[in-house]
């Protein structure tokens, strides 16, 4: 299920509540669910909330698999 | 947009796509059911479809949360606006899910009650506290995603000392709805579905981890690669469980890796934890009883339970019969294979929750995809 | 002894005043507010008459009629309120005929309670609205309902113009071939609208983009008289217009994503709201369907017109017995873009 999108925090302000930056929409969102969160990491938003923060080493392993860079690289969880 | 728009790239589609269609062995057809209905629904938006070859068949599972909620419990939903005279906010997925009686939540508006489409569950905790002199219920639906949440607003309602806010807990499980279909006959014993393998649901798992679908991949000897939201990410996936069953391998992978660990958000599973506790059954509309598949709040919190707190007989009501989301949850039916398809049920009108919801096999397949039937 | 100013009418409390059912009576309280704000504000010949009607030349070439009612809310938004929207709107109705717009009535419905500050800045807007546009509101009418009975302000604007002979432009005359073409960015309008709903907030700069386009009609229609069809996308958006279209010329469509204008932020809003831009209003774009030759020649005249500068082809008519209209994704596959089921909610999954 769930519609969620990757964001960009921008600010953080006080009572685990952040403003993220989506394509130059900005919303205030909780981090409540999330740690260590710092201006200009990504995280996952769903209904106002950050589920989890995006890992940009990941992603871009994930860009490079669908190119077919890494020969069929079989990634087990 | 960052790690949205490259994960939609059209030219990484066509090199994925010529992939899949080489990797495919042209002997014999897969079958894999997506879970989640955000991939039911990416799958029909960006026409995913056009660039499967043939002999790779999407069966569509009962992720949509809006989809297996029973008539019953909209019923009770709208009683609670109606007789407790209860201020209901509930996310819009669930406004216009037909109930008894020709009505739905939007049709119990019209009629006056006073319900309340909010975008978030702190929302309905806003308006709990701007109505002191009003009961405020949520109405809380999802899968392990939204009820993080759910669980964050009851602490902070009881933080807060709130006396009128209370939620009616409709929070249902991914790996029980799994289990019970690759238990149910028609996968088990009669193999009228075949199911090869899952793409397993994206964001409940940035939740629960990917750790919990080992148990399906050891027992059931189906492998389960976990996909991203995006298009790019759910034609990976199914390369990825195209090799698998070409060697012969039951595993759990992770193509969500950029959001997904093997343990999930430990901080929003304590949360859960701390709030809920399972049912012991609940009923899933197409599934029947379903064991251990749902939530609801823990003693400790019993005056925000809805449930608890006002009189609401279980109500239990059998589908329309000739609505055949149950079949099609199941992936037992396609949306074409009802006899009400597009005609009696349409999103305009719908009879059953799969045409509801736009994630719904039905909306889907109406919405994006049936110019593919149509003569 | 006092002294008793003949002919002294105090003037209507704009600042604190609040809109009550003596206004729409009939009697002087209504003829005030008459006076004060509208005909101030509207100011023309014929509201100078002070009759219950107008009386203007009939034009050569054959009548066109349109009428809207507004009952946005907010009645105020980024880029506009329900004033100036009244009268774009009824104005672009009346140029989609190929028309050109020469007269606008409007007939207001006020709520009880309602601040007569509001209803000035919305008549001003109105009046300033229809003066760029060179339309004057000629008549109009007055009514007052109980509070609770209306939203602040209910407006209905009916507008007549003239089509040549020879412009013969209607939904109905898309036939397979055809070029279709939209004129800017799609989303804004009802984007910037629903960044007011409460619950919904976010922060944007999107404003709507309601706008009067019969100047840029008038260009198109020049450097292309033999245009088949012209519609404003407002409510249902686009995926709307294009399948009521269809439906009229028995035809289908087939549109690219890639082509369609659409603001960055325009399209984050919509996934953040679970929206199909396609199906979001706009109050100052135009679809508009020409024989394929001509093509070419409509878009060079729209981008080089002001409200027209975004302006592209985004797809074909096409021969389909279902006037399906289908879209060729971003994405690289296909799918309907049907009629919008119910109103447009946001979802969470």
């Amino acid at each position: 299920m769930c519609l969620a999108i990757p964001a960009k925090v921008v600010e953080l302000r006080d009572a685990d509540l952040a403003v993220i930056d989506l394509g130059g929409v900005r919303k205030e969102i909780s981090l409540a669910l999330v740690e260590d969160v710092r201006p200009g990491d990504f995280v996952i938003v769903h209904v106002g909330y950050a589920l989890q923060k995006v890992d940009p080493e990941e992603a871009e392993k994930t860009l490079a698999l669908f190119a077919g860079l890494d020969a069929p690289a079989r990634e087990t969880a | 947009m960052k790690y949205v728009d490259e994960f939609r790239d059209g030219e990484l589609a066509k090199g994925i796509a010529a992939r899949i269609a080489i990797e495919a062995d042209p002997s014999r057809t897969y079958h894999f059911m997506e879970f989640c209905g955000g991939h039911t629904h990416a799958i029909s938006r960006y026409g995913v479809k056009d660039l499967l070859p043939a002999s790779v068949v999407m069966v569509h599972g009962p992720g949509c949360p809006v989809c297996v909620l029973p008539i019953g419990r909209i019923d009770m939903a709208i009683e609670l606006a109606i007789r407790e005279q209860a201020i209901l906010c509930t996310y819009a997925d669930t406004m216009r899910v037909p109930a008894s009686g020709g009505l739905s939540l939007m049709k119990a508006k019209a009629k006056g009650a006073d319900i309340r489409m909010v975008y978030s569950a702190s929302d309905a905790l806003r308006i709990a506290q701007e109505n002191p002199g009003r009961e405020v219920v949520f109405l809380a639906i999802g899968f392990e995603t939204t009820t993080p949440p759910t669980a964050l607003v009851v602490k902070q309602a009881a933080a807060l000392g709130l006396a009128n806010f209370s939620v009616f807990c409709n929070h249902v499980l991914t790996p029980a709805a799994i289990s019970h279909i690759l238990e149910s006959p028609e996968v088990r014993e009669l193999g009228t579905v075949k199911i090869d393998g899952f793409v397993g649901p994206a964001h409940v798992s940035t939740i629960i981890g990917s750790q919990p679908y080992d148990y399906f991949a050891e027992e059931y000897a189906k492998p389960v690669v976990i996909a991203g939201f995006e298009p790019l990410d759910v034609m990976q996936a199914i390369l990825m469980l195209v090799r698998q069953v070409n060697e012969g391998r039951a595993e759990v992978e992770n193509e969500f890796s950029r959001a997904v660990t093997a343990d999930g958000n430990a901080k929003a599973k304590a949360l859960v934890a701390e709030i809920f506790e399972l049912r012991r059954a609940f009923e899933w509309r197409g599934l029947g009883r379903v064991p251990y598949s749902a939530l609801r709040l823990k003693d400790e919190w019993a005056a925000f339970d809805a449930e608890r707190r006002f009189d609401m007989p279980e109500r239990s009501v059998p589908d329309n019969k000739a609505c055949e989301c149950g079949a099609i949850l199941r992936g037992v039916k396609k949306p074409t294979d009802c006899k009400v398809f597009g005609t009696a049920c349409t999103p305009e009108t719908p009879m059953g929750s799969c045409m509801v919801s736009s994630e719904g096999a039905c909306a889907a397949h109406y919405t994006y995809g049936r110019f593919r039937n149509a003569a | 002894m006092s002294t008793v100013r003949t002919g002294y009418v105090r003037p209507l409390d704009v600042k604190r005043g609040l809109v009550d059912m003596s206004h729409g009576s009939g009697g002087r309280a209504m003829a005030q507010l008459i006076d004060e704000l509208f005909l101030a504000a509207f100011d023309n010949e014929w509201l100078r008459e002070m009759n219950d009607q107008a009386r203007v030349p009939m034009p050569a070439g054959r009548l066109v009629i349109a009428t809207d009612s507004h009952v946005v809310s907010p009645l105020f938004f980024p880029g506009g309120d329900i004033g100036c929207l009244s009268v774009h709107g009824t104005i672009n109705d009346v140029a989609m005929a190929g028309a050109k717009p020469l007269y606008l009535t409007s007939g207001f419905i006020l709520e009880e309670g309602y601040p007569l500050a509001d209803l000035k800045r919305i008549v001003e807007s109105m009046a300033a609205a229809a003066r760029e546009a060179g339309v004057p509101i000629v008549t109009g009418d007055t009514k007052v309902v109980e509070q609770g009975k209306g939203d602040g302000v209910f407006i209905n604007t009916t507008g007549v113009g003239v089509v040549l002979e020879g412009v013969d432009v209607s939904g109905a005359h898309a036939r397979p071939g055809d070029a279709i073409l939209v004129s800017g960015t799609l989303g804004d309008h009802g984007v910037a609208i629903m960044s007011l709903r409460e619950n919904l907030t976010f922060e944007t700069t999107i404003r709507s983009d309601t706008a009067s386009l019969h100047t840029l009609v008038a260009a198109m229609v020049e450097a292309v008289p033999g245009i088949r069809t012209l519609r404003d996308p407002t409510r249902g958006g686009l995926a709307t217009t294009l399948n009521e279209i269809a439906r009229q010329s028995k035809a289908g469509m087939t549109i690219r994503e890639a082509a369609i204008p659409v603001r960055p932020e325009v399209s984050a809003a919509c996934e953040f709201l679970g929206l199909d831009p396609l199906y979001v209003a706009n109050e100052g774009k135009l679809v508009a369907i020409c024989g394929p030759g001509d093509a070419a020649r409509l878009l060079a005249a729209m981008r080089a017109h002001p409200q027209g500068r975004d302006s592209a082809i985004i797809g074909e008519v096409v021969a389909d017995a279902n006037h399906f209209v289908q879209m060729e994704t971003g994405f690289g596959g296909r799918r309907m873009v049907d009629w919008l089921a119910g109103e447009q909610l946001p979802r969470i999954c």
